[in-house]
């Protein structure tokens, strides 16, 4: 996260309204409510949301984190047998092979779609403000996971696709993009990154949004151009967008399974079997629900670590501006 | 503030009450006791089983069958979620493939006192739902085959008759007169044959032989009618075996002799092959493929195919001078927990009955279990011009084919989530065959768990 560590511009960045940030004081925090016997109103306004936590969340990970613990296949009492799912998967060549798969897909896919959502988010900010385009940009992001990946899967097919016919058209190979183990998964990551790009985009032309405008003129009138000026206000200023935008984006993909089911079912051979489709199969295939959950908690704890490692490499929480 | 708090306290309530009720009677749908449910995956078969079920109330009057069609797919995955939920049918279509899993599960009712008689069926339908507990889980209903299915203007173009085709045979060295065949019945873009000096099987406009994947576990529809007819079999014992013979030499050098057939460029590649987008039944509609193996249950969709003239073959001569293809019979069970189960009993022994059964054969779609029953499937098909003796013939002539069964056993879901992986490696990625024996051993010290 190089962003982060840009050196600080020759803009005064900090003093340009001459604010500095505000200390969050006790009158303040009175003022905003507190203290003023609205607390039962707050419960209950919070309660909607804390029950949906606590059943829907909360609950399911603490039975996950149990389930791991026992053999259990639904139907009939759940067994504890200690450590022994762990064992197995730390001895499964199949679960390291998914779990390498499964970073394989998360690089290209956020590598490309990191760097395309910022190129479209910046192209909206600085070029129009044309709600429809943004309306466009996040179409595919409508469509279903599942239709997506049916649509890719015919148009891609070696035989059928028209995309391969437009190949073979024009003279070349036909590539078997979703048949062969080394097309499959940058496939899969780029058909994810069609259908999530333009969210990802729009969240960070939100975050664009927040960036001053008079930064911008100030910048130019200092005879910086657009190059120099996303490098110099827009990357450091956008950084704690971005960073949330990446934890997001990261968590979602480690957790690729719709497109995975519906394109290749985790072949040729293993190619793309996905750790959330391997859990899948072992839960829902072959009713291994303690194994299943076993490999859901590493995920899990994976996910944790990748995510604080996140967090505190960019600064998410902090912000340059103001 | 106090009455806006108590207008949110009590628009809660009412908004909880109402999805707590709304729930309850989702799930109490559909299972009064005079209703009995019946889910099936195959949409061509709806309109006989609709038939079969108005002939079922006529004769038990008060009780009514509703029908649920889901594909192939989604039916499993539903099935086992309403296993889960408690929303299971009553009565559900089975395969052998899913059988022991469920029997496992402890999920289907023993169906003992039916009064199955295993003779009134075709032979090894109704003892294969014999659990290893002793007990009856599944009523026979139907049964396929697999034949050699092809695209008759081409086997013409190519001087070949269908007698030729009819009377193919193979082995694992040259690949007799099977490979022969689907050599000379492909075609490169330059109109070379496969058997033809200067044949480009790296540009290959028709193959000889479609491709059906890698066969998963039982190869059903690719490697089955070889490994069959060089005598052998999945596992040690014909039901309930306790050993798979994946290592086999015999099974390797096969499998190995099989999908080198695409090396030589007369099988399709397995890049040419996709569950949902090309089937092999696609690839010789498209006119990308010569022949394929396909099962009795696509009959009606390769002849209803526009512009294809189709022509059906057995399953070639092996080594062991026999044909070979696997006979597979479906059988109707009843959930363990069926809300109507008195219903679901009577409706399976009717389904069972020559009577449902004959009536399922008169439309032509399927081959019911009993023999006269299969009678009327052949009548109806002959009806629309089809000759489907090359997938009854195997079941008749004992002299000149043999059937086998699709492998029982526990732990299937894990033999396939292993098995599947490993066949894909060798025709995809030209794994050696040899690696199966370690595959083999992985299936093994599970089913040994």
């Amino acid at each position: 996260m190089t962003v982060a560590s840009s050196p600080p511009s020759r803009l005064p960045v900090r003093d340009i309204e001459g604010t500095q940030p505000k200390p969050r004081t006790r009158e303040k925090r009175e003022r905003d409510g507190g203290g003023r016997g609205d607390g039962a109103l707050a419960a209950l306004f919070i309660a909607p949301a804390m029950l949906g936590f606590l059943v829907f969340l909360l609950w399911p990970t603490l039975r996950g984190i149990y389930l791991s613990f026992t053999r259990f296949n639904l139907l009939t009492p759940a067994e504890w047998v200690g450590l022994d799912n762990y064992v197995r998967m730390v001895k499964d060549p199949i679960f390291w092979d998914s779990l390498t798969v499964t970073v394989e897909y998360v690089f290209i896919n956020i590598g490309i779609q990191t760097v395309s959502a910022l190129a479209i988010a910046v192209l909206l900010q600085r070029l129009t403000q044309s709600a429809i385009l943004r309306g466009v940009v996040l179409t595919p992001y409508l469509m279903s996971n599942v239709v997506a990946g049916i649509v890719w899967l015919w148009m891609l097919d070696t035989q059928l696709g028209i995309g391969n016919e437009i190949i073979a058209g024009l003279g070349f190979d036909r590539i078997p993009f979703l048949a062969d183990e080394t097309w499959a998964i940058p496939t899969i990551a780029v058909i994810n990154v069609w259908r999530h790009v333009g969210y990802t985009a729009l969240l960070l032309f939100a975050g664009l949004q927040a960036i001053p405008n008079d930064m911008y003129e100030a910048a130019k009138v200092d005879g910086a151009g657009e190059w120099r000026m996303f490098w110099r206000i827009t990357m450091p200023l956008l950084r704690p967008v971005l960073a949330v935008v990446l934890i997001m984006t990261v968590i979602g993909s480690f957790q690729v399974f719709d497109t995975v089911a519906v394109t290749t079912a985790g072949g040729p051979a293993n190619a793309t079997n996905v750790l959330q489709y391997y859990i899948y199969g072992a839960a829902f295939g072959r009713f291994q629900f303690g194994y299943a959950s076993a490999m859901s908690v590493a995920l899990l704890v994976v996910l944790s670590a990748i995510t604080f490692v996140q967090y505190r490499l960019t600064r998410a929480g902090q912000t340059d501006l103001g | 503030m106090r009455i806006r708090t108590r207008t949110v306290v009590a628009l809660t309530g009412v908004l909880a009450l109402s999805l707590v009720t709304g729930c309850a009677q989702g799930g109490a749908a559909g299972s009064g006791s005079n209703t009995v449910t019946y889910w099936l995956w195959d949409a061509n078969q709806m309109p006989a089983y609709q038939a079969c079920a108005k002939g079922f109330q006529k004769q038990n009057p008060g009780l009514k069958v509703k029908i649920t069609q889901m594909g192939w797919a989604d039916y499993w995955t539903k099935l086992t979620a309403s296993f889960i939920a408690g929303t299971e049918p009553d009565v559900f279509t089975d395969h052998i493939q899913k059988f022991g899993q469920f029997a496992d599960l402890n999920v289907l009712e023993p169906l003992d006192d039916l009064g199955i008689d295993n003779s009134a069926y075709q032979p090894g339908l109704a003892a294969n739902w014999t659990g290893q507990d002793g007990h009856r889980y599944g009523a026979p209903k139907d049964w396929d085959t697999v034949a050699l299915m092809y695209n008759k203007k081409m086997v013409k173009d190519a001087g070949l008759s269908a007698s030729e085709l009819n009377g193919l045979a193979w082995n694992p060295k040259d690949g007799g007169t099977f490979e022969k065949t689907i050599a000379h019945l492909t075609v490169d873009t330059k109109g070379k044959r496969g058997d033809e000096p200067g044949f480009d099987k790296n540009n290959v406009k028709v193959y000889g032989l479609a491709t059906g994947g890698a066969g998963d576990s039982d190869g059903q529809t690719t490697w089955s009618p070889f490994t069959g007819s060089a005598g052998w079999n999945y596992t040690d014992k014909a039901r309930w075996g306790s050993k798979y013979q994946y290592d086999s030499k015999t099974f390797q050098t096969v499998v190995d002799w099989y999908f080198g057939l695409a090396k030589k460029g007369y099988l399709a590649p397995f890049t040419d092959y996709t569950d949902g987008a090309n089937p092999a039944n696609a690839q010789v509609a498209s006119g990308r493929a010569a022949t394929s193996f396909d099962g009795a249950w696509m009959i009606s969709t390769y002849y209803d195919t526009k512009g294809l003239d189709v022509g059906t073959a057995p399953t070639p001569t092996g080594p062991t001078g026999k044909r070979a293809t696997m006979m597979n019979g479906l059988a109707d069970s009843i959930t363990k927990n069926a809300p109507n189960k008195a219903g679901a009993k009577k409706w399976v022994q009717y389904l069972a009955s020559n009577e449902c059964q004959k009536t399922v054969g008169s439309y032509g779609i399927v081959f019911p279990a009993t023999p006269e029953g299969t009678q009327a499937a052949v009548a109806a098909y002959k009806k629309k011009d089809i000759d489907v003796s090359a997938f009854t013939e195997p079941v008749t002539d004992k002299k000149d084919s043999t059937t086998f069964s699709f492998p029982i056993t526990d732990y299937a879901a894990d033999v396939y989530s292993l098995v599947r992986p490993a066949m894909q490696d060798v025709y995809a990625n030209d794994a050696p065959v040899g690696d199966l024996t370690k595959t083999n051993d992985q299936v093994n010290f599970i089913l040994g768990q």
